[in-house]
């Protein structure tokens, strides 16, 4: 799972370009599966077929990653652009980033600012090293999005790359979706685009499908830093069940479902409250007559800087979790 | 009409958790209604058919049951809460509440903060911030973690007051009052002849996003839409451009989000019956379940009515009750107006 | 084309009471289409049977502007009024405007510069601070003539100036309302779903509906965009120029543009010789959202004509780029295959 996690993360795709990475998903799984589709938004559906007696599950994980899209070249060289997603001011300064063919750039800011806290992303650029304009031109177009290059690490247990956010998700998808054998269920597995710009690949996969139950896969912040603003979930003490956030409650009825099959399991869990932030649930339990629908949380730090933090037990009991819960009564 | 609202706003019905206060509403439509069904989401929709056939209007009456609220988002190491919102709760009204936590058993908690004493003069000037209350259960650390998890819900404790006149006041009268008005509308609707099958729906978590309407509309695919919901009444610290009499009617809106032709015709039948009625203007989308149910599916001519409250999503909330009746009544008569050729009045 | 742009940008239809611009549009589209319609929401649909797949293709404008609402009558017969939709609140200061169905002229006020304290010349003046006064002495004076939930638009007229721009209200998106009243003149291989929409400058309410109904398979948005090529406006700011042509947006706030359908707009520009832009910034957002976004997911592109001073009583425009626009749609959808 790590080595997958690995290059997930190292795999380019910002919402509204995640061709790379879901041709790597789809290829990691096509031989688990019964159908494999993509729709009209990109959004990648496995479905594994049950045996008729169950319901229909829609797990989603989305695959995007946030990003820096390119609005103009400037005479020099130098690239301007704007956010896909949450990008902030401190995430980037002079982070390295690269662009789909693997153009480098790094990230700085007009020098004249002497309050960061004014800085704003208009005051920013991409400087790739070209040293004028029909340079730049030839290697980046605008439009063109760049994300953190930022390789994963390993400390122990604890892992660190760019784009953790959420390609744990996604590994914790693939690796369920291998071990599930025995479910009565017809899972429909969905890697999601543009979750990062508002749950939309999620909301049109969702009416698509019309599954009885939704279940997201994402990661969540901590509170276990230095200061942290005040969250009960730490790294390293098992996959957070979500009770709310700002996109979803998640429905006691589900909820409770994962808090039972972890205690069944002997899994260990915490419980999510996350005041800021949403995910694909928060679209799904909204489709047409509504979806009861809840989520599994990665904990992660740091998320949306170019080095999330993970642990690598939290991401193997969420798959385990995930995996109980889908081979049993929904 | 007072007594069920008193009864109501003491069930428990925070977004997302309306389980308990669903049935008690069930149970008290049950008795004029049709049918009463609860969808998943609990969304409770009390169905009554009029004599119409196929062809007459399915009306959709909203009210949201939801109440705002906290939730345990973590216990410290003395066994103090420390606590997010549910809904737009303001901060400031907190410190010194009396709460309760409703953790495996129902524990009463006082909501505290650093007292004034060890204050600095410039946070005393300060609105105290959420993040910075706790929550006192007054229990050992050890007992608290036994009884409280994180995602626990907390909910203010005052019960209906009655004031002067028909005045009353309490918690989660928005929009339990709604609530309340969709069963006096059925009362209502069973001295009048009408054609509509009426569908009202006690909604869910409109406070966290009008979810509740969003999926219950969808479900429902009403042809006429009638959201009922509260508005600021009027007191002395607030502009009057914002704010209405507590004693002149209910408060009929107008603006994008609501059909203008119905709106007209539903004003209309105000006058027509003497029933007094106040205007409100709102120039974009409203923050009400009308949001959400006039932009479902292929859309629903939708109007809103709303009650004046003063000191909404306080403990406090005080509404007159007169406002209660007089809504129903007119919604009732408007609903008996829907005879053949409805449609026109769908119409631009 | 030009006196069609006139009547449209003079015509009130601000958002929730378009009356006004359906109905010209009605009277316009019926000889057009095969059918025409208008929904619960109260946007029209004009249908052009197509020649052959059956399959449908939205192409949709909306029909709505910004201005305002009264929300209230003075004693002193002084209106209140709140804005429909983002209006900068700097603009509104001693303007015309014109209130309700009868058109009653009225300015909105504040008090002279003589009367201001020094430090006020230099602060916004703050909407709520405003009101409209149409010269009645009392409440009950204004009340005859103006109802609460009235709404107001500016006073502009249309104005043909300097080389080949246009000056008018509502540019923003009569010109989209127009260029489809010129595209359901010819017949395609789709169906065209030719759909003026409602309420978007209030949150992009109307396009959903329509979008939901009619189960279109491919979506175009033609807009009036934001062009900010006026001085001091540093260059990677300016997001689209008057004169350069049609603006192709590959992202807004709203929706990213189908990767497909984005570069099929450029390589139609570019084989026809038709000038173009990309939209160089990511701001705003527009129908295309809520389409791409109905039901399943809908493959969206929006196409805009550049227009300086939006969302005021000048809006400004280039000709040339109208006609572009116009133009790179036509060819656009004559090569245009719908999946």
């Amino acid at each position: 799972m790590k080595d997958l996690l690995g290059l997930l993360t190292a795999t380019y795709g910002p919402s509204g370009n995640e061709d790379p990475i879901r041709e790597l998903i789809e290829n990691e799984i096509k031989d688990y599966v019964d159908e494999l589709s993509t729709d009209a938004l990109g959004n990648l559906i496995a479905v594994k077929k049950g045996n008729g007696t169950g319901k229909k599950v829609m797990i989603a994980a989305h695959m995007d990653q946030i990003g820096l899209i390119v609005t103009g070249i400037d005479d020099k060289g130098f690239l301007r652009f704007s956010n896909i997603g949450g990008v902030s001011v401190l995430n980037i300064i002079n982070r390295r980033v690269k662009f789909k063919d693997g153009t480098c750039g790094v990230v700085s800011y007009e020098s004249e600012i002497d309050d960061i806290k004014k800085l704003t992303l208009q005051k920013m650029y991409i400087d790739i090293g070209a040293k004028n304009k029909e340079e730049a031109a030839e290697r980046v177009e605008i439009g063109d999005v760049a994300v953190y290059d930022a390789p994963m690490f390993a400390s122990g247990d604890r892992l660190s790359a760019c784009a953790m956010d959420n390609r744990v998700g996604c590994v914790v998808a693939i690796e369920a979706l291998k071990r599930v054998k025995e479910s009565d269920h017809d899972l429909y597995f969905v890697f999601t685009v543009q979750e990062e710009l508002g749950l939309r690949g999620a909301r049109t996969s969702a009416y698509g499908i019309m599954p009885d139950i939704g279940i997201a896969l994402d990661v969540t912040l901590t509170g276990d830093t230095p200061n942290a603003r005040r969250m009960a979930i730490k790294l390293g003490q098992g996959p957070a069940i979500k009770v709310k956030d700002s996109s979803v409650i998640s429905h006691p009825m589900v909820k409770n479902l994962m808090i039972k099959r972890a205690k069944e399991a002997n899994i260990p869990y915490q419980l999510e409250v996350l005041e800021a932030g949403g995910t694909d649930s928060g679209a799904i339990h909204l489709t047409a007559s509504g979806v009861p629908s809840g989520v599994i949380s990665v904990p992660c730090r740091y998320v949306h800087s170019g080095q999330e933090m993970i642990d690598l037990r939290d991401m193997m009991q969420a798959t385990d979790l995930l995996v109980a819960i889908l081979n049993k009564d929904l | 009409m007072k007594e069920f609202l008193s009864k109501l706003i003491e069930e428990p019905g925070v977004s997302g958790y309306e389980e308990k206060a669903s049935q008690y509403v069930a149970e008290l439509f049950s008795a004029y209604c049709d049918e009463v069904n609860t969808d998943p989401f609990y969304n409770v929709y009390g169905i009554k058919r009029g004599s119409g056939q196929e062809s007459a209007p399915r009306v959709m009456v909203a009210a949201h049951m939801d109440e705002i609220g906290l939730m345990v988002k973590d216990i410290d190491d003395m066994g103090f809460l420390r606590f997010t919102s549910m809904g737009g709760v303001d901060q400031r009204i907190l410190l010194t509440q009396e709460v309760t936590v409703h953790g495996k058993e129902d524990l009463k908690g006082i909501v505290a903060a650093l007292p004034p004493h060890l204050l600095s003069a410039e946070e005393a000037g300060k609105a105290i911030k959420m993040k910075d209350l706790v929550i006192d259960l007054g229990l050992p650390a050890d007992r608290v973690r036994e009884l409280v998890e994180v995602g626990d819900l907390i909910r203010f404790n005052s019960p209906l007051v009655s004031m002067q006149g028909s005045f009353v006041n309490g918690k989660s009268i928005d929009d339990r009052a709604g609530v309340i008005m969709q069963v006096a509308l059925m009362k209502e609707l069973d001295k009048l002849k009408y054609q509509a099958e009426v569908c009202c729906a006690a909604t869910v978590q409109e406070e966290v996003g009008t979810r509740g309407a969003i999926i219950g509309t969808y479900r429902l695919e009403p042809d006429i839409g009638i959201a009922i919901d509260v508005t600021h009444g009027d007191t002395p610290d607030a502009p009057k451009d914002f704010t209405h009499d507590m004693n002149k009617g209910i408060v009929i809106a107008m603006g994008p989000n609501m059909h203008p032709g119905l709106t007209q015709r539903l004003k209309d039948t105000a006058k027509e019956y003497g029933i007094a009625y106040q205007e409100e203007v709102v120039p974009g989308m409203t923050g009400t379940d009308a949001r959400s149910m006039q932009i479902s599916r292929a859309g629903v001519p939708t109007v809103l009515v709303q009650i004046p409250l003063r000191y909404m999503h306080t403990t406090v909330e005080t509404l007159n009750m007169d406002h209660i009746k007089e809504g129903a009544r007119l919604i009732a008569l408007f609903i008996a107006s829907l005879k053949e050729g409805w449609q026109e009045w769908l119409t631009y | 084309m030009v006196d069609l742009l006139k009547e449209l940008t003079e015509a009130a239809g601000v958002s929730g009471n378009e009356n006004e611009v359906r109905d010209i549009i009605l009277r316009l589209a019926q000889p057009l289409s095969d059918k025409t319609y208008v929904d619960r929401m109260g946007n029209v649909i004009a249908v052009k049977k197509g020649t052959g797949s059956g399959k449908k293709l939205m192409v949709a404008a909306h029909m709505d502007e910004v201005g305002f609402i009264i929300s209230g009558i003075g004693d002193n017969g002084m209106l209140k009024f709140r804005p429909v939709g983002g209006i900068d609140q700097r603009v509104l200061v001693s303007k015309r405007v014109l209130i309700g169905p009868d058109r009653i002229p009225g300015v909105i006020g504040v008090k002279a510069i003589h009367l201001q304290e020094p430090q006020e010349r230099n602060t916004v003046i703050k909407q709520r601070q405003m009101y409209i006064d149409i010269g009645a002495s009392s409440k009950e004076e204004a009340s005859r003539l103006v109802k609460l939930g009235d709404y107001a638009i500016f006073d502009s007229s249309f104005l043909i100036f300097g080389q080949d721009k246009v000056k008018a209200k509502a540019l923003d998106d009569r010109v989209g309302c127009s260029i489809i009243l010129e595209l359901l003149k010819d017949r395609y291989d789709f169906d065209l779903y030719a759909c003026f929409t409602v309420q978007e400058e209030v949150g992009l309410r109307g396009a959903g509906v329509a979008a939901y109904h009619i189960e279109p398979d491919m979506g175009l948005v033609i807009e009036g965009t934001t062009a900010a090529d006026i001085p001091d406006v540093p260059d990677h700011l300016k997001t689209t120029k008057l004169g350069k042509g049609p603006a192709i947006s590959f992202m807004d706030y709203s929706s990213v543009a189908n990767k497909d359908l984005f570069k099929q707009m450029v390589r139609t520009a570019e084989e026809n010789k038709i000038p173009y832009q990309l939209k160089e910034n990511v701001s705003g957002g527009n129908d295309a959202g809520r389409i791409q976004q109905s039901r399943a997911g809908v493959p969206t592109i929006a196409i805009s004509v550049p227009c300086r001073y939006i969302h005021s009583p000048s809006c400004v425009m280039d000709l040339n780029d109208y006609k572009n626009t116009l133009l790179l749609a036509q060819k656009f959808l004559k090569g245009c295959e719908v999946r």
